[in-house]
């Protein structure tokens, strides 16, 4: 299966190891990803503040990008997910709307007739590959790894997409698949902050304390989340949560490609593990143990 | 869907009334943009608003001060800077009311007439970032950064510089910026879309019916 590519700008930057990882993810699982070519940043959340219809074209540059291909668009960034799928909502809602944008788009020579759909790698990989099929595949099981699952807001909201909006399970289902337990954590939807973390800090420390808080209380070994910018919230600002509400921190926050990524026997360095700030050690110990029986019964044999 | 016009009971000024034509306009191209009339003032919004402890007007307030012809109080608070776009208001009203959405054109709205909170320099960081993607066409965030502490003060930059090199260590700090090839096709949309966004300023406001009585719900 072949899918259209869009890392998105974060990607590129701050967070490789997610891009890394995704593509080895669905490479092992022969699913491709063709990064569309020459694609735009899609406006984020940001430019909806500002201009509706500049953030429409913004976005739908790169929908018509892949709208020639004639193949799914799949990006792993949640607020990309969110913002070319706004986008497409509002094109494909009112011809008014469409004729806007395509005047907009046709000064670049393109068109865009609003038939990409947009997903996300998790709903590929539940949907189109299949849970079956990730099992079969599982080279080291993660067993004993307690991972609490951080959807963030953008993938499962505000529209119904492909899980449920209040209490998703996709991710669950993947890590129970993967031989992992799942812990119980109801902050799973809470909002971390977002980019209230540059311009608003106090309220954002709070609410990522409060995450970091309720799985650290219910014994996760590890975050495991689809959002750049909430890894990013999450994991690089645990000494000022620390120093401000002196409570314990230091739980390692992963990207669900990451783990994954671990579990069907890829290495650190195609998974970018190691540019995270936190070592996760019961992943660590997992993956060296099961290295280690491989060697002994390859010797064995 | 066409909004009718909401009337509302007294009389508006005149910037309220401008106000209030940009806000309809903007409410209109929303999907469901005129769920708006059937607000029934429940609170589910501001109850399951993860910040709404740090607002000064509650999402519900919001819907209520446009009721009410009060749209200035409404972008002269906090709140519409506050929102993170988590959309869980969206999620659960039980009137189908697009809140994240409103929000969104709200601030459109503070952007287009220079109306902020008074020291809440948020919306500044929606202003650097335009500028980032005008010039390259991709978002780069160290740069993103230091433009807006350039305008926020620069001061606050300093506490930065620990996590800076902390990301540096794992080589996750990019500062090139991998601009995109087709830019001057993408300048020419973002040029051609700005026209098209509704000129309030030039165009001509439509004779507004000094308000009679309150007929939103119809």
């Amino acid at each position: 299966m072949n899918y259209n590519y869009y890392p998105g700008c974060s990607l590129q930057s701050a967070h490789k190891g997610y891009d890394k990882s995704c593509r080895a993810v669905f490479n092992s699982l022969g699913c491709d990803l063709i990064e569309i070519e020459d694609w735009n940043c899609c406006g984020a959340t940001i430019y909806m503040s500002i201009n509706e219809v500049t953030a429409l074209a913004v976005a739908s540059r790169n929908l018509a990008l892949a709208e020639k291909t004639k193949r799914d668009l799949v990006t792993p960034c949640s607020s990309c997910f969110t913002i070319l799928n706004k986008a497409n909502r509002f094109i494909q809602n009112s011809i008014e709307v469409r004729d806007k944008v395509n005047s907009c788009l046709a000064e670049g020579g393109l068109n865009y007739n609003g038939t990409v759909r947009v997903r996300h790698p998790l709903d590929v990989l539940i949907n189109d590959v299949g849970i079956e099929i990730i099992r079969l595949q599982i080279k080291i099981p993660l067993e004993e790894l307690k991972i609490a699952n951080y959807y963030g807001c953008q993938i499962v909201r505000p529209e119904k997409g492909f899980d449920d909006r209040e209490d998703p399970t996709t991710m669950e289902n993947l890590f129970e698949a993967a031989g992992a337990s799942n812990v119980y954590f109801p902050y799973k939807l809470r909002c971390c902050g977002g980019m209230l973390m540059t311009t608003f800090e106090e309220a954002a420390l709070k609410l990522s304390k409060e995450i970091l808080e309720c799985a650290i209380e219910n014994g996760a070994d590890c975050i495991v989340t689809t959002c750049p910018l909430c890894q990013m919230n999450l994991e690089a600002y645990q000494n000022e949560i620390h120093n401000k509400y002196k409570t314990k921190v230091g739980i390692p926050i992963l990207f669900f490609t990451q783990v994954l990524g671990a579990a069907l026997g890829l290495s650190n360095e195609e998974l970018g593990i190691d540019s995270n700030f936190y070592r996760c050690k019961k992943l660590v110990e997992i993956k060296n143990k099961k290295s280690y029986t491989a060697q002994t019964v390859h010797s064995v044999i | 869907m066409k909004i009718q016009e909401i009337n509302i009971p007294g009389k508006l000024t005149r910037k309220e009334s401008v106000l209030r034509h940009s806000f309809l306009e903007q409410v209109d191209t929303i999907p469901g943009g005129e769920k708006i009339k059937s607000c029934i003032q429940c609170g589910t919004c501001s109850g399951s608003c993860p910040l709404s402890y740090a607002m000064d007007v509650m999402p519900r307030e919001l819907i209520a001060l446009f009721r009410a012809g009060d749209i200035e109080s409404i972008l002269r608070s906090r709140t519409i800077w506050i929102c993170a776009s988590c959309y869980t208001c969206q999620t659960r009203c039980p009137s189908s009311i697009k809140v994240t959405d409103i929000i969104y054109a709200l601030k459109r709205i503070a952007m287009e007439r220079r109306i902020y909170a008074k020291k809440f320099p948020v919306h500044s960081l929606s202003d650097s970032f335009i500028k980032s993607i005008y010039r390259f066409g991709r978002l780069n965030e160290p740069r993103l950064m230091i433009l807006y502490f350039m305008r926020t003060g620069i001061l606050k930059a300093f506490s930065f510089i620990p996590l800076g090199l902390k990301m540096m260590r794992k080589g996750r700090l990019e500062l090139r910026v991998s601009k995109v090839k087709g830019i001057d096709g993408l300048r020419k949309i973002m040029k051609k879309a700005e026209k098209l966004d509704i000129p309030f300023e030039k165009e001509k406001l439509p004779f507004m019916p000094e308000a009679v009585g309150y007929k939103s719900v119809s």
